[in-house]
């Protein structure tokens, strides 16, 4: 049986006293990719921060490789094999592009760092002339690669990522969605929230729906696209589009 | 011209050097922990009443006395930032100013009670200046006191470029919740920025002390100043503080210069230059000179 890397049951969560998110359930295993869609206000993200403990936690739990991580600090997260790649602001703009790729090596080193770096380099082959400039001053296709290679470099087992593909023109969409099935074949487990609902759901394992901080729809990738309500109410369009 | 350099540009430069030593903590707490630390010119003060302890108690010579008024300034810094500045972290930044407000005055209430109100001084008598080309006579507290800020911006730029420290301050005052996210320890970043503000304030007003003399509102004195330069270097960014202060401090003693035969500005108002360059700065260029933060 494939090992259960991230278990999150009957998890609320919000701002204050007051819930966002509701009894989420999900389940990721080694290598899986799971991506979460609904509409704006869904609660895609609070789900997502709230994992990586960026909210207030109401109720349930989180579960890392079977142990419970709600109450450990943010920082301390990264050590534990966890890295996450927030949806907007997520690289240092002051920081060269090699300052931000080094940061990411800081909370947990990896095995080698000169291997990791090479290794960051062929994915993100587009960064290599650019190690000496300020992250800031990137495209928003090349900060995307900035962030995800930040958070590769400690050689996480679950990556978390928000709205990856945000603004971006087609052609980094392409490769960003293109760049998560590499990653996740280096063994890497990821959810991912996305606004892009369809390419999102085209590369998922599995799909979870959330409407109004709520459970909606579960089910692979396949499934969520061939299924009408949720073509219908979430990804805007009809059966057989 | 001689006149000019001897008594006007060096005296400016070791003043600029005492401001750019103090304005580099204001603009690293300002880019860390978002907030104006009202309280600085007092840490200042703290290590120059520390110094003088030890210049009393072993007669050694002030610059000796350095390592003793810098412990003493972190350990102030730290224990306020435990007992006043932490427990107000996640309120509006406001609440902390007023806060360091308070701590100014405590911090100077203990200093009298502790050292009295009088102004003392570390070396008694008249020094002989040193002179250079039979032409340039340059006080040697001036010497050092701008040799030593030289060493001091090296060693800052080293630190903050170099050291995984230095980027990961740099990292929390670009985005502390991504530094979170990336596993970087803010609580951490936080304490070595008091340690490293509360030191060269220290420093600074040990300078101070060695220039002038030593008094309660010694640091106090030289808070806007200060902040003036924090502006104009951009704040967040220590090392334009730095390019601040010295330049604050260098107009300030030159335009009392008398460049077309008077005065440009009589010396008593000498401490409205940094107020002007403070309020033309954030009308013109918010950003400052080196785009640090804005307010």
């Amino acid at each position: 049986m494939t090992p259960v890397v991230l278990d999150v049951q009957h998890l609320s969560a919000g701002y204050g006293t007051q819930a966002i998110i509701e009894q989420i359930n999900l389940q990721l295993t080694e290598k899986e990719i799971a991506v979460i869609v609904g509409p704006n206000g869904a609660g895609k993200s609070t789900l997502l921060k709230q994992i990586f403990g960026l909210n207030q936690h109401l109720g349930g739990d989180i579960r890392f490789n079977g142990t419970s991580i709600v109450d450990i600090k943010t920082s301390a997260l990264v050590p534990l094999g966890i890295s996450a790649v927030p949806q907007s602001s997520n690289v240092f703009p002051t920081l060269t592009v090699s300052e931000n790729l080094e940061i990411g090596t800081y909370a947990s080193p990896p095995a080698d760092k000169k291997i990791a770096r090479e290794r960051m380099l062929a994915l993100f082959p587009d960064l290599a002339g650019k190690l000496g400039q300020a992250a800031g001053e990137l495209s928003g296709g090349q900060r995307q690669m900035v962030a995800i290679g930040r958070a590769l470099m400690s050689e996480p087992t679950l990556l978390l990522l928000d709205e990856p593909t945000a603004g971006l023109s087609p052609v980094y969409l392409e490769k960003i969605f293109d760049l998560i099935l590499q990653i996740r074949d280096t063994g890497v487990t990821i959810l991912m929230v996305e606004q892009n609902a369809r390419q999102a759901l085209r590369i998922a394992d599995t799909g979870y729906v959330l409407a109004n901080g709520r459970h909606a729809h579960t089910g692979t990738g396949a499934e969520l696209l061939a299924n009408d309500d949720v073509r219908r109410a979430f990804l805007g369009g009809s059966a057989g589009q | 011209m001689i006149e000019f350099i001897n008594f006007y540009l060096i005296p400016g430069i070791t003043l600029g050097s005492i401001y750019a030593l103090g304005a580099v903590g204001i603009s690293m707490i300002f880019g860390i922990l978002r907030f104006a630390h009202f309280a600085h010119g007092d840490l200042m003060t703290v290590g120059a009443y520390g110094a003088l302890t030890v210049v009393w108690v072993t007669g050694i010579p002030p610059l000796f006395a350095i390592p003793f008024a810098v412990a003493l300034a972190i350990i102030a810094a730290l224990s306020c930032d435990r007992l006043f500045y932490k427990p107000l972290r996640e309120l509006p930044t406001i609440y902390t100013v007023i806060a360091s407000f308070g701590v100014a005055l405590i911090l100077r209430s203990l200093i009298q009670v502790i050292w009295g109100t009088e102004s003392q001084v570390y070396v008694k008598g008249f020094q002989k200046p040193l002179v250079y080309f039979d032409t340039f006579r340059i006080a040697t507290r001036h010497v050092q006191i701008i040799a030593s800020t030289v060493v001091i911006t090296g060693l800052l730029h080293v630190f903050l470029s170099y050291s995984r420290m230095g980027r990961c301050m740099r990292a929390v005052a670009d985005d502390a919740s991504l530094a979170r996210v990336a596993g970087i320890d803010t609580d951490n970043v936080i304490r070595w920025t008091w340690i490293i503000g509360a030191a060269l304030a220290a420093i600074a007003g040990v300078f101070v002390g060695l220039d002038t003399d030593v008094h309660t509102n010694l640091g106090w004195n030289m808070l806007l100043p200060m902040f003036a330069a924090a502006l104009l270097g951009g704040i967040g960014k220590p090392l334009g503080a730095i390019t601040g202060g010295l330049i604050i401090g260098i107009v300030e003693e030159c335009v009392s210069y008398p460049f077309f035969g008077e005065a440009l500005l009589s010396p008593s108002y000498k401490s409205a230059v940094a107020f002007v360059i403070m309020i033309a700065l954030l009308i013109l260029r918010p950003q400052g000179l080196f785009k640090g933060r804005l307010l």
